[in-house]
């Protein structure tokens, strides 16, 4: 390695990005890559449609209600109290992409990253009006005439309108998908849900049009912090260097290097040098020259690689899914090691206890809680008054008429505030109730636990108890 | 990028700096929309120049474009809100330089809280004391805007939560309003009346007219009437001869009189002196007979010139369930 002074002209200390334009291939990872993306667009693109009956609440089975503070998945009806199950939730997306990338790389970068996944979709409609590879070169090459005008303006603009409809359906996921669908076409839609699918719509067009690669190496943190989860025996999408380089390199098929025996012979590696996976790699790199940070796994030279390979005759897996151990002994990874036991251990018990979470759930809140100024009072007849602020909070989509009853103190008259004799509180809502209860004084005592039961009178619910203290003095 | 900094003909480009005759420094470009990134931020400043308060000079600072506006009282000559006929008090529309006590002002009139107050205080405006008591949707309006009012205007003398100061110096005691006793009356309408107007509380001083054993019988008659334990009998009948005197206000039997404010004197609730703390019936005595020898005035000031009819209504239905019924 040499070093070339640039005093002598001035560097250049910003580059220009290189557009990359990945020529299309088919193969196993492609038809992988395919599924997924569909997968995920149906998902995507179309529950903010799906419908769902509910007694209070949206009609919408996946809605997320900042004003009401109410995240609803279908029957499941996350309240503001609940939300550490989005702690939980987060916590398992962790320990899995941990568990995943230790054993298989950066799997989630190549398949599941809706980076990729929109650069993919941005890229096939390029490839659709532009044409592959080598005509998108040449139009690139060539003055901005009438032709590349018409193209490129015909592909910003289907990349627009996909951005927007990306936007249009993230902001559906926050209001009434249909509703938002009239009232934003008609002005009459929230500033807020302009804003978003503004924002998002822009930043999906920049994003997947425009900075594509450029997100994954420069600004993307996940791509930087994957690499420590790798270990020796974590399958990479790699070049076999051995059989590709040989003992003197690779060399284009030339006479005399046709068959995979002359070659040998002469020293030569299997590859052929045809550059056909550079080609197809979307974020530009060669993978020949091993593990590297812009590298994102899609697998797609793999397949590149296969369909030469084939084509020749010659055994497939130049490049391949193989870990470093595997590359330099030829010792096949083995699953059960440290790494992968904990991260999938830490997984499981992240998903149980979010399982438990879910099911956890009360469909009844309530909190007494004793009123300490003044903590008792006593009134005209000599007896003792202690006040109590009863909060209930009813998760369920049915009303709950409840009533109340106290245990633990002799003689004791308990008043509703208001002068309720049940509590009634509708579905999927808090009330807040003063409770007085009153007792004769009881000499030699000051204070007393006393027991606060709710007993729902239509029977959806068990009975609900909650201890508390009553003072005498 | 990321790959090795060697280019085709294995060479690396340098910045050209040399340090120490052998240490140089790689030419690592970063990508160019990196500057364009950095020439935006330029231009969101500017843009937030001319909007909003930024630059200071001189005494004053320069006050952006933006603007805040929001409805004020209209101001009289003297500084003081000028009111319609019926009370209510005119307002027109301020508009300030972006700040955020204008924000302020804006967000207490416009924002989805302060609407839904204003819904609210709309739907229990036509409703009775009694209605808004036998809803649990309004009771919990009227308690919660209740709690607020009273935190600002009532807790200074009776307490965060209405229990009042029972104090060594009768003439600094307030009463309890958690209890089920109402010195001056507990309907609403006599609550709000009292809160209106405000209330002027005055027992005339007897030190003059009762002295010696003639005070301390009559104290004892006082404490006999609520029984309290120690209370000598044989004193207590002959201090009830004096107590003529008190029945003018509290009635004969010592039951009090709510029209004048003059305190039920059977029941176990002191709202001024400690008797039920003091743990001697010596103690007791000297408490009455302290407030029977120096009398007993208090005030509480009218709030009608502080308070809107509507709110003094809401904090009469959250003052009123404090204790009970």
């Amino acid at each position: 390695m040499s070093l070339v002074d640039l005093t002598e002209q001035e560097p250049e200390l910003y580059q220009a990005r290189d557009p990359i334009h990945p020529k299309s291939i088919k193969g196993r990872f492609r038809t992988f890559k395919t599924s997924v993306l569909v997968l995920a667009y149906a998902i995507f693109f179309l529950l903010p449609w799906v419908r769902w009956e509910r007694v209070v609440g949206p009609n919408q089975a996946v809605m997320f209600d900042i004003p009401t503070r109410r995240y609803y998945l279908f029957d499941l009806v996350i309240h503001p109290q609940d939300m550490f199950l989005l702690a939980g939730f987060l916590i398992l997306a962790a320990w899995l992409l941990f568990f995943v990338t230790g054993m298989v790389g950066r799997a989630f970068c190549g398949y599941f990253c809706f980076q990729t996944l929109w650069t993919d979709v941005f890229m096939k409609v390029e490839q659709w009006i532009q044409g592959d590879r080598n005509k998108r070169l040449k139009l690139e090459k060539q003055g901005w005439n009438a032709e590349k005008v018409l193209k490129k303006g015909a592909t910003v603009l289907v990349w627009t309108l996909i951005a927007f409809w990306t936007g249009f359906t993230f902001t559906a996921y926050w209001v009434d998908a249909p509703h938002l669908f009239v009232s934003f076409f008609t002005g009459t839609a929230a500033q807020a849900a302009y804003m978003t699918t503004g924002i998002l719509s822009l930043t999906t067009l920049v994003a997947a049009g425009f900075a594509r690669e450029q997100v994954c190496i420069y600004m993307c943190p996940y791509a930087r912090f994957q690499a420590v989860m790798f270990d020796k025996e974590t399958l990479l999408v790699s070049y076999d260097a051995q059989r590709g380089e040989g003992a003197n390199g690779r060399k284009p098929l030339q006479k005399g290097l046709m068959a995979l025996e002359e070659r040998h012979a002469s020293g030569m590696g299997d590859c052929i040098d045809c550059k056909l996976c550079v080609q197809v790699c979307p974020t530009g790199i060669d993978i020949r020259d091993g593990l590297q940070l812009a590298c994102i796994s899609c697998g797609l030279c793999i397949d590149a690689c296969d369909e030469i390979m084939t084509k020749r005759g010659w055994p497939t897996g130049l490049i391949r899914y193989a870990s470093e151990q595997e590359l330099d002994t030829g010792k096949k990874p083995s699953l059960l090691k440290f790494r992968t036991i904990g991260y999938g251990f830490a997984t499981l018990l992240a998903s149980a206890l979010l399982i438990y979470g879910v099911l956890s759930i009360k469909p009844l809140d309530f909190s007494i809680q004793q009123i300490r100024q003044p903590l008792f009072v006593v009134m005209s007849d000599g007896s003792v008054q202690n006040n109590y602020e009863l909060k209930i909070n009813n998760k369920e989509q049915y009303a709950l008429e409840l009533e109340l009853t106290v245990q633990g103190l002799n003689n004791a008259h308990v008043a509703i505030g208001g002068n309720f004799t049940t509590l009634d509180i509708p579905p999927d809502e808090t009330r807040n109730y003063l409770i007085h209860i009153r007792a004769p004084r009881e000499s030699g005592v000051s204070r007393q636990l006393i027991t606060f039961k709710l007993t729902d009178k239509t029977g959806h619910l068990p009975v609900t108890e909650s201890t508390t203290s009553f003072n005498f003095k | 990028m990321s790959q090795s900094p060697e280019n085709k003909k294995g060479q690396v480009e340098t910045t050209g700096h040399v340090w120490d005759g052998d240490l140089r420094e790689y030419n690592n470009p970063l990508p160019r929309w990196w500057l364009w990134g950095f020439y935006g931020t330029i231009i969101f400043a500017i843009v937030y120049w001319i909007l909003y308060p930024a630059w200071p000079y001189a005494d004053t600072y320069t006050k952006g474009v933006a603007t805040v506006s929001f409805q004020t009282p209209v101001l009289d000559k003297e500084g003081q809100p000028v009111k319609a006929a019926d009370g209510t008090v005119e307002m027109h529309t301020k508009t300030e330089h972006w700040n955020s006590r204008a924000l302020f002002y804006q967000e207490m009139q416009t924002s989805p809280s302060a609407l839904a107050q204003q819904e609210w205080l709309a739907k229990v405006k036509d409703m009775s004391f009694e209605q808004i008591a036998a809803n649990p949707d309004t009771l919990n309006f009227a308690n919660s805007m209740g709690h607020a009012l009273f935190g600002d205007h009532c807790a200074a003398c009776h307490g965060t939560g209405g229990q009042g100061v029972l104090s060594m110096n009768p003439e600094a005691s307030y009463p309890n309003l958690t209890d089920n006793a109402w010195i001056h009356g507990g309907d609403y309408t006599k609550i709000v009346q009292d809160m209106t107007n405000g209330i002027q509380g005055n027992m005339p001083a007897f030190g003059a007219l009762f002295k010696g054993e003639k005070l301390t019988d009559l104290a004892q008659y006082v404490l006999s009437l609520s029984h309290q334990p120690g209370v000598n009998e044989e004193a207590a009948n002959r201090g009830k001869a004096s107590f003529a005197t008190c029945a003018g206000c509290h009635g004969a039997n010592g039951t009090g009189n709510q029209m004048i404010g003059a305190p039920n004197l059977t029941d176990k609730i002191w709202d001024f002196v400690d008797v039920t703390g003091a743990p001697t019936i010596e103690g007791k005595l000297k408490l009455v007979e302290g407030v029977i020898d120096h009398g007993l005035q208090h005030q509480m000031p009218k709030f009608s010139d502080r308070l809107t009819p509507e709110q003094i209504r809401l904090l009469a239905v959250y003052v009123r369930q404090l204790g009970g019924t």
